[in-house]
């Protein structure tokens, strides 16, 4: 069970989970905020919208393809 | 790195073909930007449960000594012929290959609504893919809308995790759905799904008017038949169909034909030493992936016996993709549920309103930025061809966000 770091807040899952679902038990749920200032969730779940992108150990992933890991922070609000 | 055979997509069709192409002893490499192999219709993860027939397929590519398969992996740019800039986390690389088999699969299709862009509100087969990588539904009420077999799909993963399926809104008419039903018989495994995922909540002639919300969503604005009516509810799924990923292919100066990635029998596109399999050649489900992919990888190590022997197999799960395909078209009322604030350009944040003066995609991309964000215009361009009829943007690269670090490869190409 991995437990990462979710904008500063820890937070443990179970294996497999996706960042994306992650962000889901933790917060807001949001993933980014739009240029006009919306928060916005994962919304197409399969790597095309963009929606989820936040920022993971410094570089920008997808949430939605990406595993959670152990010690990996992520932040929502760079 | 140097292969015989690069497979771009490692759902149904791309495991096909690399299955049926191995025995040839090519090198092969499989390639997915997911972190396993499975693609949409079978992807693992922490809420997930894997049918019989994709645990065989994985356990089969892993005993392939021949097979790499190369996860969470993109497809950045062309690098010169025969060659493909890739990323994963760690490193963009050149890939080099002989041939390529393109099995890119479909994404859905978005559509704008009022409160499209709340947190709640996903695409259908986007919720099934969010709860099968561990998101918690356990007690939330929740509201699939959209076209196609995938609200059905989508319906049951998330009950299976615990939530509550209010309503399954299909827009096409119960005329048409019924006459879908009644087909069923001839194709039985078909069938049998379906009775596995009929769900009292179904409701034809039925779509989405709005999502309804402050922060994010509270409740969901229906037509159902001939009225409205409101849902409270935690979540929306709506997804109207789907469409072929066939950016690549047509960014490799494959012919594209409806929107899809064209190919003739032996799943060959108009590029020499270029297949395509799968849902980017058009939708049909993963039987009928399966098949092509497997036509694919026989045809690339010039197994023509073989590739062949699998064409009647490919033409019965064809008829079941165009009886798909004329029962969920969709109807025009979709085209203007979109109020004049409305987001339609989800990265840009681009409205509908200064977009409906334009004439065409190059236009509404000049003036207002529409399609010039992360996605590309992945979503807003497959809309705007449903809303105004516009061409889809061509493909540039990079193809999809990449590190600079991973750009400066092509620099080191001579």
């Amino acid at each position: 069970m991995p437990e990462l770091l979710l904008d500063g807040r820890p937070l443990r899952v179970a294996d497999g989970t996706t960042v994306a679902a992650a962000l889901a038990r933790s917060g807001d749920g949001c993933s980014r905020t739009s240029i006009s200032g919306q928060r916005r969730a994962p919304f197409c779940g399969m790597g095309i919208c963009q929606e989820c992108r936040v920022s993971i150990d410094g570089q920008r992933r997808l949430a939605c393809q990406t595993l959670c890991r152990d010690g990996m922070r992520v932040e929502s609000r760079p | 790195m140097k292969v015989d055979i690069l497979i771009i997509g490692a759902g149904p069709a791309g495991m096909a073909a690399a299955l049926a192409a191995a025995p040839s002893g090519a090198r092969i490499a499989l390639l997915d930007d997911n972190p396993l192999p499975g693609g949409q219709i079978w992807r693992d993860g922490a809420q997930a449960r894997l049918p019989a027939l994709a645990c065989e397929h994985r356990r089969r590519l892993e005993a392939q000594a021949t097979i790499e398969v190369l996860s969470a992996t993109r497809v950045i740019a062309q690098a010169g012929p025969r060659a493909l800039l890739v990323e994963d986390p760690q490193q963009g690389r050149v890939i080099h290959y002989h041939k390529l088999i393109l099995c890119t699969g479909a994404r859905e299709l978005l559509l704008p609504f009022p409160g499209w862009t709340l947190p709640g509100v996903t695409g259908a087969g986007g919720l099934q893919a969010l709860i099968k990588g561990g998101m918690p539904v356990q007690g939330e009420r929740v509201l699939i809308a959209g076209s196609g077999p995938l609200l059905l799909a989508s319906a049951a993963t998330a009950q299976a995790n615990g939530a509550r399926v209010l309503r399954i809104a299909e827009q096409a008419p119960w005329r048409a759905v019924a006459a879908f039903a009644a087909q069923l018989p001839r194709w039985p495994s078909k069938l049998l799904q379906a009775c596995t995922l009929a769900h009292p909540g179904y409701r034809a002639n039925s779509h989405v008017l709005a999502a309804l919300g402050s922060e994010r969503l509270e409740a969901v604005r229906l037509r159902q038949g001939g009225k409205q009516l409101e849902i409270p509810c935690e979540r929306l799924a709506c997804g109207f169909g789907l469409i072929p990923n066939s950016q690549l292919g047509q960014a490799l100066g494959c012919r594209i034909e409806d929107n899809a990635i064209a190919v003739d029998a032996w799943q060959a596109s108009s590029q020499a030493d270029i297949y395509a399999a799968g849902e980017c050649t058009g939708f049909g489900g993963s039987e009928l992936a399966l098949v092509e992919g497997a036509i694919a990888g026989h045809s690339a190590v010039d197994a023509r016996e073989a590739a062949q022997g699998l064409w009647r197999k490919r033409r019965r799960w064809q008829a079941f993709a165009y009886v798909l395909q004329r029962t969920f078209a969709l109807r025009p009322a979709l085209k203007h549920l979109a109020a004049p604030d409305t987001l339609v350009c989800r990265c840009e944040d681009v409205p509908y309103a200064s977009l409906s003066g334009h004439a065409d995609w190059s236009s509404a991309k000049l003036g207002q930025r529409c399609g010039m964000g992360a996605c590309q215009g992945r979503i807003c361009g497959a809309a705007s061809q449903v809303l105004f009829g516009w061409q889809p943007p061509a493909p540039r690269p990079p193809f999809s966000p990449a590190r600079i670090d991973t750009l400066l490869q092509l620099d080191r190409i001579d």
